[in-house]
């Protein structure tokens, strides 16, 4: 994506910056479900919107996602998405009551916002490393659940992309609970979109040199 | 079986019997259907923004904005030699699923949508036949070209054929 200025090393070193954020995030996740929780970057790339939707999982999936808009010096997006099932473990877990779901209406109160402040949680820690190193002050707004099609909640993240571009700039992180054997248990995504605007301060802040 | 055309974010495709047109995860986007319920020639478009003056690319991609969406869809339609003066439209999608306090207006875009593809096919004298619009929740619309229903599935409810 050339006119966006971004090389393939730029993308490299925003992963492994993003990286350190999910690891710290992962670490808060864990204390929080008091349980080894794995985050994970695999991948940070520029996304065209009419691919957006096979990366975000099964088309059709319900799934549960809190958005949390990034304020200060780079500005953009955050989704925290689990499957709607897989967080409604997530939330029973941390208020043991059956009786909170995200999967069938009518949510209770309880559970979203129990699953409010996890995605403040994960997006507090992840922030605040990437402020570390970066230099760039990052802000996230309160969060706010919805529980729909993927594509339908994160396309609310593209506006802020679609007057600029087809495309936008993705990293992802996958969250998992740490296991030798694959279990069924809490998989999501964490996905942070920077505005157009802010792929300049990143760049900079990156201290990589601009090519051209 | 019959096969289903799919239209993507920012994305404009034409059908027609046996085949159906289908977009995913509309959420304060808008799909805007026009259909000829006789030569059931149809085109549907997945719109994000109301209006292409808002770009701010070189280059423009058309499917994106409510006004450029509808003229391209009259322009396929046209070559297809369907009668423009007997095209129908039908819309859904333009929802509000998060109410940010401190938002801006980008978050109010699902509204603007709307009436943007209001205004044009107004402006157009396309009648709009029926919408399902607005709402908190996402939608996904498929169109059928033969019978012109579009069929409109939203998460936890039940499926509304308009």
């Amino acid at each position: 994506m050339k006119e966006s200025g971004f090389s393939e090393k730029h993308l490299d070193v925003l992963k492994e910056i993003a990286n350190i954020g999910a690891g710290h995030a992962a670490t808060a996740l864990s204390q929080l479900l008091n349980k080894p929780m794995d985050m994970n970057v695999p991948s940070v790339e520029f996304v065209p919107f009419e691919e957006m939707n096979d990366r975000l999982g099964e088309e059709e999936a319900v799934v549960a996602a809190a958005f949390l808009h990034v304020n200060g010096d780079a500005p953009g997006s955050l989704f925290f998405i689990l499957p709607a099932e897989d967080a409604t473990t997530l939330v029973q877990e941390l208020t043991l009551n059956e009786e909170d779901t995200l999967h069938t209406p009518p949510y209770s109160d309880m559970a979203v916002s129990a699953f409010n402040e996890v995605g403040n949680i994960l997006a507090g820690s992840y922030l605040s490393a990437l402020t570390a190193f970066t230099d760039l002050k990052l802000y996230p707004s309160p969060p706010q659940t919805a529980v729909d099609l993927a594509m339908a909640i994160v396309s609310h993240g593209l506006i802020a992309h679609s007057e600029h571009s087809d495309y936008a700039l993705v990293i992802d992180t996958k969250i998992s609970e740490k296991s030798h054997v694959p279990i069924k248990g809490i998989n999501g995504h964490f996905f942070f979109l920077p505005n157009p605007e802010s792929f300049k301060p990143l760049l900079h802040s990156l201290g990589v040199q601009l090519d051209g | 079986m019959d096969n289903i055309v799919k239209v993507t974010m920012a994305d404009l495709k034409m059908a027609e019997p046996p085949n159906k047109i289908r977009t995913m995860g509309l959420g304060s986007c808008v799909g805007i259907i026009l259909y000829d319920e006789k030569s059931h020639l149809c085109g549907m478009a997945h719109i994000m923004l109301p209006s292409s003056k808002l770009s701010k690319q070189g280059t423009l991609n058309r499917a994106k904005y409510a006004d450029t969406a509808i003229e391209d869809l009259l322009l396929n339609l046209k070559k297809k030699q369907a009668p423009l003066f007997r095209l129908k439209a039908k819309m859904a999608g333009g929802a509000q699923m998060f109410t940010f306090a401190s938002s801006s207006e980008a978050m109010r875009i699902g509204p603007r949508n709307i009436e943007a593809v209001r205004t044009e096919l107004k402006t157009r004298n396309i009648p709009l036949i029926s919408e399902d619009v607005g709402g908190g929740n996402g939608r996904t619309i498929e169109f059928d070209p033969k019978t012109c229903l579009l069929e409109v599935r939203t998460v936890n409810k039940e499926v509304k054929t308009i």
